[in-house]
């Protein structure tokens, strides 16, 4: 067998895919360079990112399977998981015999695992849109922590930026140490060396005067809106999963 | 700002507000103008969940529990011994931004007792509406209540501002309201009611000609009744929402299992468990009318007055009528795949289009995620496993009841048991 390694972008994605149709390879195995565990009888070759290979692969999803294939195979690329590259490929080579989008046909394998997968993506972009707590900081900027399980911070750029048009926010990922600032103009993606991952929430130093006391509000509003007598444990950590409780305001403990 | 008195206050309005089961933010056309807060156009979002599993989208709250009236089921009835506070306008509006601009809300579904008169404490809700909208350009969700008896003219203005208005019928029956609220009558409840219906559909006949025409409560009325709070029947519920969704276009119904907060004997006593289960099927009948295309005397008649508790209310339906079952999976159309218990819309959906490349098997449809355990009864597809063929429906239930496994099933037996 033989293994096509690329590194973990969208872009190398395809021009890897380039690479397999141009130079015909037989019995292929897609695999992101840091997913790959070499072994004694594969053949292994490294495909390098190229911008006009990868667009050029682009063009052709579209051409047959129309924008929405496109969009929805790069959803279910931003899961990150180590299977998905090779369900792509496979769902990529039965496009270009069909020559028409098989995005539907829930009767293959590979398209209801790509389904379910893109449905898990949709369900963390929405949960991002719902748990992300913005923390006013003494500069004004509205900054907020977040781990979302998979890559789906670009997904919620537009959300963001059609509901806070008026004020600067920056979104930052903790995981994979990115964020997306926004200045009142237009979204960047930024690194930023100065936030410290490890933390859940932002010093109370350099918050703005009154972010305490509306933390506090809030916190108490959530308890005081609570029924007791329909006390539900299960349904309340089945929608509000404990992993996400770290970024939550209402529900850490506020030690001010 | 005082923030330890407006916690006080938030802490006895939101305590006040939080029977009110409506949290929809979706729905709304109202997108961000001209660079300012908010935007209400996509789908709405539950922020956070509370213990209860309920959703917190909006910040929910009264303006005020300060009541004239006395309805035996609610907690700010005028007898009741609590502790009474009012929120300035301004501050409303301060803490509605501020939770927005955090991503803490949607928006703000502001409801009140009744002060001074109806007309008088419409004119404040409306009034931080407007301030909202006007003075701090916010374009997130605002629902306001509309106050029975208040005035047509305080209607069209409230519409105006808020993307949804609702007013809470809370008894489903006549006779439950003279002996919960005597003081009302259902005339109050219906006419804002009307009031809004007329302006929505005014208005939507006016924005089909000009364009600019402003949006008025683009996400439409909606309604509240409490269960299990006076012995009505199912069908009594039911037929009343049914009337509802069909003369006043009724965005939702909303049913409330009643929570005991009063040692009135009118009333369930304290500590009596909430109909968590009866209000469920409630709500699944409520869907099958909306969006499965059922009527509502398929599901409730003078023959079946109450839903049944241990199986959900297409089930029941689907039993009562055999004769129209199997389904054939790969040739029926889109309305009878609806109506076979187990496969909902999504699956549905996911049927038609699977159809279209190849015939569809047992393996398929599992694949699919769709409830076999129920829907393999009422179903032939591309298999010569027609395994199900002539079975009682007394049977399939008994079948469908010990294979599987709900999360109600300790409620079953007791329940059971009484009407047996």
């Amino acid at each position: 067998m033989k293994i096509v390694l690329f590194d973990h972008s969208f872009e190398g994605l395809l021009s890897a895919i380039f690479e397999v149709f141009h130079l015909r390879l037989k019995d292929v195995k897609l695999v992101g360079k840091n997913n790959h565990a070499a072994s004694f009888f594969d053949e292994e070759i490294w495909v390098n990112t190229d911008q006009v290979k990868a667009a050029r692969v682009a063009k052709g999803i579209i051409k047959y399977g129309g924008k929405s294939d496109l969009t929805w195979l790069y959803r279910c690329f931003l899961s990150e998981l180590a299977e998905v590259p090779q369900l792509i490929f496979d769902y990529l080579r039965q496009l270009m015999v069909d020559k028409h989008s098989g995005k539907n046909d829930f009767s293959r394998d590979a398209v209801i695992q790509l389904q379910k997968i893109n449905k898990m993506i949709g369900r963390e972009k929405h949960r991002m849109d719902a748990f992300v707590r913005f923390e006013k900081t003494a500069n004004g900027l509205y900054f907020a922590r977040i781990a979302p399980d998979f890559n789906v911070l670009p997904l919620n750029a537009k959300h963001f930026k059609n509901r806070y048009a008026d004020q600067h926010w920056c979104i930052y990922d903790v995981k994979r140490d990115y964020g997306l600032l926004y200045d009142l103009e237009s979204i960047r993606q930024v690194h930023l060396p100065s936030v410290n991952t490890l933390l859940h929430s932002t010093p109370a130093n350099l918050l703005a005067e009154d972010e305490v006391a509306y933390k506090k509000l809030w916190k108490n509003y959530f308890e005081h809106t609570n029924i007791q007598e329909r006390a539900n444990k299960k349904l309340h950590t089945q929608h509000v999963p404990k992993r996400y409780w770290k970024y939550l305001s209402e529900k850490y403990i506020l030690d001010y | 700002m005082n923030f330890d008195r407006i916690k006080e206050k938030l802490n006895i309005l939101a305590d006040a507000a939080k029977y009110d089961v409506s949290c929809s933010s979706s729905g709304s056309k109202r997108t961000n103008n001209k660079k300012g807060l908010g935007d209400s156009s996509g789908m709405g979002i539950c922020h956070t969940y509370t213990a209860d599993g309920r959703c917190v989208s909006l910040l929910k709250i009264l303006l005020t529990n300060h009541c004239i009236f006395d309805c035996a089921y609610c907690v700010t009835r005028k007898s009741n011994d609590i502790k009474r506070a009012a929120f300035k306008v301004q501050e409303v509006v301060d803490l509605t931004i501020n939770f927005y601009r955090r991503n803490y809300i949607e928006g703000l579904f502001l409801s009140s007792g009744i002060f001074k008169n109806a007309d008088y404490t419409m004119e404040r809700l409306i009034l931080v509406a407007k301030k909202l909208r006007l003075e701090e350009n916010f374009n997130g969700y605002i629902h306001l209540k509309s106050i029975p008896g208040a005035s047509d003219d305080l209607m069209y203005e409230a519409g105006l501002y808020a993307d949804r208005l609702s007013v809470n019928i809370e008894i489903p029956t006549q006779n439950g309201l003279k002996l919960l609220a005597p003081e009302k009558n259902r005339e109050d409840f219906l006419k804002p009611m009307k009031k809004v219906r007329n302006e929505i559909v005014k208005y939507k006949s006016e924005k089909k000609l000009i364009k600019s025409t402003p949006v008025y409560a683009p996400a439409g009325q909606s309604t509240q009744m409490i269960v299990g709070a006076t012995n009505e029947t199912d069908a009594q519920i039911m037929y009343t929402a049914a009337h509802l969704y069909k003369k006043y276009n009724m965005k939702r119904v909303y049913y409330s299992g009643y929570v005991p907060i009063s040692y009135d004997s009118r009333l369930p006593a304290i500590g009596t468990e909430v109909p968590m289960l009866r209000e469920n099927r409630l709500y699944q009948t409520d869907w099958l009318l909306r969006f499965y295309g059922f009527s509502i005397d398929e599901l409730l008649n003078q023959n079946h007055p109450n839903l049944d508790s241990d199986i959900d209310p297409k089930l029941s339906w689907a039993l009562r009528n055999l004769h129209l079952f199997p389904v054939d999976i790969n040739k029926a159309d889109k309305k009878q795949l609806a109506r076979i218990p187990g496969v909902g819309l999504k699956s549905v959906y996911k049927i038609l289009q699977a159809r279209k490349y190849r015939k569809l098997g047992w393996h398929h449809l599992k694949k699919m995620g769709i409830a076999l355990n129920r829907a393999q009864y009422f179903m032939i597809c591309d298999s010569r496993d027609f395994l199900k063929a002539d079975m009682s429906a007394q049977q399939i239930k008994s079948n469908i009841l010990t294979q599987g496994k709900s999360k109600y099933k300790p409620l079953f037996n007791s329940q059971l048991n009484l009407f047996e």
